[in-house]
């Protein structure tokens, strides 16, 4: 019933402000129409001043409203390069917003109608185009060198002593394994996916899977100024790993093995410190529409000391000890072709 | 310029009343031929107008639903339930329901209201009024367009209905998650239902898209060369073009997809555990359904802008009284813009672990893009330059619509470059940006078109002063939802998120989300405002006394104020001049239409 008089209401008000509108038509009509038009012109130049004036000003109130709330810099090497690329490019659009902004509302003010004007019979200017046409082009070539050379940087092949760890989504949360001693990943493979015992099918005939250590609760242990290659994969659709204060993004698609790499720059302690939040934590956001959890994908990262991250890896154990225990591999001749099998794996692109 | 010029008379391809009778038909036409199955483009038009009005009402109101629920996530809203039954009980959006409107909106208010109420309504309705024709090359075709489309928003509405719910994988409906029903609940009927329904607007736009290209071409009246079109029918045969070359390979994704679905195959389908089992299908890609989707969807955005730019280039001209500026600059930005359209789409898939060579190329394509548009935007300016600028509601949202483009396009610049892109990409930042720049920017060259041509299509004026609100509060609203997304996306806030409380990063956010949800509450009904006006004013407006009340050279103007099938009585005008000749015609007036010769001694453009 409450919403039934809600709308009944509504189109009151709508038909109060018809009749209003129109009434005020007829009696400039009647008042003389040149003369009300000319009025109304007027009235709309100075609105859309305002407008300008008011939009300026709410452009300055915003940034302060969210100064403080935005991203700590960079947490990884890489990223520092976006931050300044950013920068950069900021300048160079706001520059052009500002003035292009300005010239059509000035514009519209300065040109409206009036008794005494005629406009000005200006149909073209061919120098004038071909201004316009390569001083943006000049400002995109810019652009486009800056932003291929971050973008090829960011994309290169990781170092050879990066850590390796493997990133897996599925509906809905992260599932992190870490190579164990050995630094290899062990094969996997999805036909022997068992939610119970083996979240990852890793395949136990592979003497690499041993040692492999997994993270269900999708907490990311990373070592600070060490580089890290993210092997990402997926297990049901797919899924983006986001790493916001990392200025990082890949999507996890299954069937496909993707990468990135990255260097943290600072510890999480560092990081609690630099922001004044005790709280504070970097997060792995799932950024992929991923069904309707995809909300609540979420994964954290530690970054530690090298001293740190030997201590909590000798805590772990590994996923097979944890799962297998009693059950011994049928191991032996196999193990050999395995391992190559295994390698070919971890280096796919 | 070595163009076909159909001679005149013009025949009215085979409608069931001889052309002798035009002006009259109307007297023994049935209403259900008149109205209903009208082969009439202007009607045709006016259908594809009202339905896209339905639907754009509707789009609309899902944004409130799911705005409710970004901007107040911890509380409830019972009125919610009264809409939406057992999807929000006890006022309360349930995450499923959530995804199924987000995925609705995106949907309907890009294919449903913007690609075919926009370009179908003007196109429809612009296209033989302004080149000289007295209807499409086909009429029955044009009208098997529009009851597709009906057909396609019928299987649309109908998936609103069914248990599981609509589609809710985004938009975009990328696969896996739209191809297996244990992904999601909106991957059962619903998504089947949303796969039949987009194969039939495909079918529709290619229908109407044939149509406009092939009247473009070949049924311009005598003397109506190419580069006497106005900005409006360059604009519409572009996007048409852009239509008829992108849609199938869309409808080639479609149709994949539903093989995947239901019989089996594995095109994007590959290692698939899900709903405890692992799925035979091997070998699949599910990187290719982006790319076939991306292939109609970036050229979409410019089947969306095209219209809005031809429309805005139009007004401004008409109300500033000037010609526009550099009109083959314009046509050759927009060839650019249209060739560029099919080379860009990648730049969706920067994340997806694509070649980085192969990303290169298309950052460089990108960022190639806002060479024309810069073109265009400085010609937009300069045609207001010492102008006699009357601010009537069109030319407001055309202003505005320039506006919202140099705002929307300068952040295109961001996403564009894949560098910054890794960042921004899936965050509020983009949601900012295509909203802008697609959606606002799009619906303000819509509101010009239409405020500027409702009185050729009724006979009557929309209410001004009605006009003027729903411009300032339309403008001014978008700006405040819009602008302080982008700082949110700038912080890494990821779109399609239902709840964001749980996130140290994101929550402090939260405070913004209820300012933007209230914004658009308010914008949504001023939105209803111009409805109201819009339909009001069809019966109720006041009345056009004279054949041209925007003093405009163009053709749509020589025609009588309600013109008949047909569109002119007689013999339909010459034209002689270029459609921008706004200067003085020596009897007071500051324009010269199309249809009056050459004095002597002048030149033509």
């Amino acid at each position: 019933m409450s919403g039934f008089i809600t709308i009944v209401l509504i189109l009151l008000v709508f038909i109060i402000i018809y009749q209003i509108g129109k009434a005020g038509e007829y009696a400039a009509v009647l008042r003389e129409e040149a003369k009300s038009k000319a009025a109304t012109n007027r009235t709309i130049a100075w609105l859309l001043v305002a407008f300008f004036i008011l939009g300026m000003y709410g452009i300055w109130k915003c940034n302060q409203l969210f100064e403080g709330k935005m991203l700590p810099p960079s947490a990884s090497e890489q990223g520092v390069n976006y931050d300044s690329m950013f920068t950069v490019t900021l300048i160079v659009t706001g520059i052009v917003f500002f003035a292009t902004q300005a010239v059509l509302f000035w514009f519209a003010f300065r040109y409206q109608s009036t008794e005494k004007r005629t406009a000005f019979y200006y149909p073209h200017n061919n120098k004038l185009e071909i201004i316009w046409t390569t001083v943006p082009a000049i400002a995109m070539a810019a652009l486009v060198a800056i932003g291929l050379r971050n973008w090829l940087n960011v994309t290169s092949d990781a170092p050879k002593d990066a850590n390796i760890v493997e990133v897996v989504g599925k509906q809905f949360n992260w599932l992190i394994r870490y190579p164990g001693k050995d630094g290899v990943l062990g094969k996997r493979d999805f036909r022997k996916i068992n939610d119970a015992t083996n979240i990852l099918g890793l395949d136990w005939n592979d003497k690499d899977n041993m040692d492999d250590i997994i993270a269900q609760n999708g907490e990311l242990h990373l070592v600070v100024n060490k580089p890290v290659k993210l092997i990402i994969g997926s297990r049901d659709v797919i899924h983006d790993v986001g790493l916001p204060h990392f200025r990082m993004k890949m999507d996890a698609v299954p069937g496909i093995v993707t990468t990135m790499w990255f260097t943290p720059r600072f510890t999480t302690t560092q990081m609690k410190e630099m922001t004044h939040n005790p709280d504070f934590v970097y997060e792995i956001s799932c950024d992929q529409m991923c069904g309707k959890g995809h909300y609540s994908m979420r994964g954290t990262v530690i970054v530690e000391t090298q001293a740190e991250y030997d201590a909590w890896m000798a805590k772990q154990q590994s996923y097979y000890a944890m799962n297998n225990a009693p059950a011994a591999p049928a191991a032996g001749a196999e193990q050999q072709e395995q391992k190559t099998d295994s390698v070919k794996a971890v280096t796919m692109k | 310029m070595s163009t076909v010029i159909i001679d005149g008379p013009n025949v009215t391809q085979g409608i069931q009343t001889g052309t002798e009778h035009h002006g009259h038909e109307h007297h023994e036409q049935h209403f259900i031929w008149k109205y209903i199955f009208s082969q009439d483009h202007k009607v045709i038009g006016r259908q594809f107008l009202v339905t896209g009005i339905i639907w754009a009402i509707i789009g609309a109101l899902f944004s409130v639903f799911f705005r409710l629920q970004l901007g107040f996530p911890d509380q409830t809203f019972p009125i919610m339930e009264k809409f939406l039954g057992d999807w929000a009980k006890g006022g309360k959006l349930s995450p499923e329901f959530y995804y199924g409107l987000v995925t609705m909106h995106g949907t309907i208010l890009v294919f449903f209201v913007l690609t075919a109420g926009l370009s179908g309504t003007f196109a429809n309705i612009l296209i033989p009024l302004q080149v000289g024709a007295r209807d499409m090359a086909s009429p029955f075709m044009n009208m098997l367009s529009y009851w597709f489309f009906f057909a396609a928003s019928i299987f649309m509405f109908v998936s609103l209905f069914v248990q599981t719910g609509p589609a809710s994988g985004g938009w975009t409906t990328y696969p896996p998650l739209s191809a297996l029903k244990e992904a999601s609940l909106g991957s059962g009927v619903g998504m089947d239902l949303w796969l039949i329904s987009m194969s039939l607007f495909v079918v529709s736009s290619l229908l109407g898209g044939l149509n406009y290209v092939s009247t473009v071409l070949n049924m311009r009246t005598k003397g109506m060369t190419m580069t006497r079109m106005p900005l409006t029918i360059w604009a519409l045969f572009f996007t048409a073009v852009l239509g008829i070359l992108s849609f199938p390979v869309l409808f080639s994704g479609f149709v994949l997809l539903i093989f995947d679905r239901n019989f089996g195959t594995s095109f994007y389908l590959s290692e698939i555990f899900i709903g405890g089992k692992a799925l035979p299908h091997i070998g699949g890609s599910a990187i290719l359904y982006q790319h076939l989707f991306w292939f109609l969807g970036h050229p979409e955005v410019y089947i969306i802008m095209l219209p809005g730019m031809g429309m805005a280039s139009e007004v401004l001209s008409n109300h500033s009284r000037k010609p526009i500026f550099g009109y083959f600059a314009m046509i050759i930005s927009l060839v650019g813009i249209t060739v560029l359209a099919f080379l860009v789409w990648a730049h969706h898939m920067f994340v997806t672990g694509m070649s980085p060579f192969l990303g290169s190329i298309f950052v460089l394509l990108t960022l190639l893009i806002a060479v024309p548009s810069a073109v265009k935007v400085f010609n937009w300016l300069t045609t207001m330059w010492r102008g006699n600028i009357r601010f009537t509601v069109a030319m407001l949202f055309a202003i505005g619509f320039v506006s919202m483009f140099i705002s929307g396009g300068l952040t295109g610049i961001f996403l564009g470059n894949s560098a910054l892109d890794i960042h921004l990409h899936d965050t509020y930042f983009v949601v900012a940006h295509f909203h802008i720049v697609m959606g606002v920017s799009a619906f303000m060259g819509m509101f010009a078109g239409i405020y500027h041509w409702f009185p050729k299509m009724f006979g009557r004026f929309m209410n001004n002063t009605l006009g003027y609100i729903h411009f300032f509060i339309t403008f001014a609203g978008a700006y405040l939802i819009f602008w302080p997304m982008h700082y949110e996306g700038i912080a890494g806030m990821p779109r399609r998120y239902y709840d964001y409380s749980a996130w140290e990063s994101y929550k402090q956010f939260i405070s913004m989300n209820g300012f933007i949800s209230i914004v658009a509450i308010i914008v949504f009904f001023a939105q209803l405002l111009f409805v109201y006006n819009f339909f009001v004013s069809i019966w109720r407006g006041r009345k056009v006394t004279v054949q041209n009340p925007w003093g405009s050279p163009t053709l749509e103007w020589t025609t009588p104020i309600k013109p008949g099938h047909g569109n002119w009585e007689g013999e339909i005008p010459e034209v002689y001049r270029w459609p921008y000749d706004y200067k003085d015609d020596g009897n007071g007036n500051d324009f010269i239409p199309q249809t009056t010769p050459l004095r002597p001694g002048e030149e033509s453009h």
